[in-house]
């Protein structure tokens, strides 16, 4: 029968492992996304929400004045992904987020950047909010819902980083 | 003199009541939004307000509504409360049906409305345990300390779901409103002695 005790050898081992650990964690040797290159974005909570899928590709969603802006890359090497479809939709000045006047999508360039004029947001079930949706089946879908630092600002952001499907 | 006295206490309850009220009622943001929304907001708003007039009329604080006929009162106020909060979520759900189910299923994205949420249904517990007080002959011991803490546990959280809000209420009078509201519930639950039923079981 064989007892298991923890004898100096052990514990020195163990120390000398997590003084390792510790250095190598602290000085940011051990970043998993980092190792994997740039990590996909993850859908945000209540990203989908009010989604209507297939949005008309539009110039402008109603009057405009607002921009909602960002960027499209492939995860992993940060590739920008040209003539993407991302569709945006929020609570404007000119209608609900549930209201078919208040979808549009827009196409990303070749720097895999896109730019859709839309209608004010205004701040709608708590805050000044967006939403826009990645959902064209080449790259995993993704919902975001960005929030505006203030309801009086002309312009909301948000990048896209999708993993292929 | 007494007369006197009374109206002026209601007339500044009005007043102070009614302003947080005017002050929505006239915030930009209702141009933009469908009726049925406007009228879930205020149904929250009237609410909030509510819950500073049922403290008063339980103690019986008011003028011409001493304990016994404040009690009724606050009965039927406390049916109206639970009515309000209905109104409230109903509204919200037709507006954005999403939004209230990940609400209620606690994955909102909003941070206010688990604590409305957690609010809600400690009102309608409070509700209910007056309703039932007497026909499961529940005990002051559990009844007076059950329905106090539940209805300050529903304070808290609908203080903190109105303040996190960015909607039509102004700034300043919500919060005076949740101050008044934290006034008068904390002065009748001091003068109720609500809790005291469950300290003299202890010092037994």
């Amino acid at each position: 029968m064989t007892r298991s005790t923890i004898d100096r050898r052990t514990l020195m081992i163990g120390a000398a492992a997590a003084g390792a650990a510790l250095i190598t964690g602290a000085s940011g040797l051990l970043v998993p996304a980092r190792a994997q290159g740039l990590a996909p974005t993850p859908t945000m909570r209540g990203g989908s929400n009010n989604y209507r899928p297939g949005a008309p590709i539009v110039d402008r969603i109603g009057g405009g004045g607002f921009w909602m802006t960002g960027t499209v890359r492939r995860a992993g090497d940060g590739a920008p992904l040209p003539n993407t479809r991302i569709q945006i939709w929020a609570h404007t000045t000119e209608g609900h987020e549930r209201d078919p006047q208040s979808h549009g999508a827009t196409l990303t360039d070749a720097n895999g950047e896109f730019r859709l004029e839309m209608p004010q947001i205004v701040p709608a079930f708590g805050q000044p909010h967006g939403h826009l949706a990645y959902d064209s089946g080449a790259y995993e879908t993704v919902f975001l819902r960005p929030v505006m630092s203030s309801a009086s600002e002309t312009s909301l952001r948000a990048d896209f980083v999708l993993q292929p499907a | 003199m007494i007369r006197l006295r009374g109206v002026l206490i209601w007339l500044a309850l009005f007043a102070a009541l009614s302003w947080p009220v005017a002050v929505s009622a006239t915030s930009p943001l209702l141009e933009w939004r469908g009726p049925i929304y406007i009228a879930a907001g205020f149904a929250g708003i009237l609410g909030l307000v509510v819950m500073v007039l049922q403290p008063l009329l339980a103690a019986g604080y008011l003028p011409g509504l001493p304990p016994q006929r404040g009690r009724r009162v606050h009965r039927l106020v406390g049916i109206a409360l639970v009515l309000l909060i209905i109104f409230h979520v109903g509204g919200l759900w037709i507006t954005s049906p999403p939004d209230v189910i990940d609400a209620l299923t606690f994955t909102s994205a909003t941070p206010f409305a688990a604590w409305g949420v957690i609010a809600m249904w400690t009102a309608f517990a409070a509700a209910a345990l007056a309703l039932s007080r007497k026909k499961l002959r529940l005990s002051p011991r559990l009844w007076r300390p059950g329905h106090s803490g539940l209805v300050a546990i529903t304070l808290v959280c609908t203080i903190v779901h109105a303040v996190l809000i960015e909607g039509t209420m102004g700034q300043v009078s919500k919060i005076l409103l949740c101050a008044l509201a934290v006034l008068a519930t904390g002065r009748a639950l001091l003068d109720l002695r609500a809790w005291a039923l469950l300290k003299r079981r202890r010092a037994i």
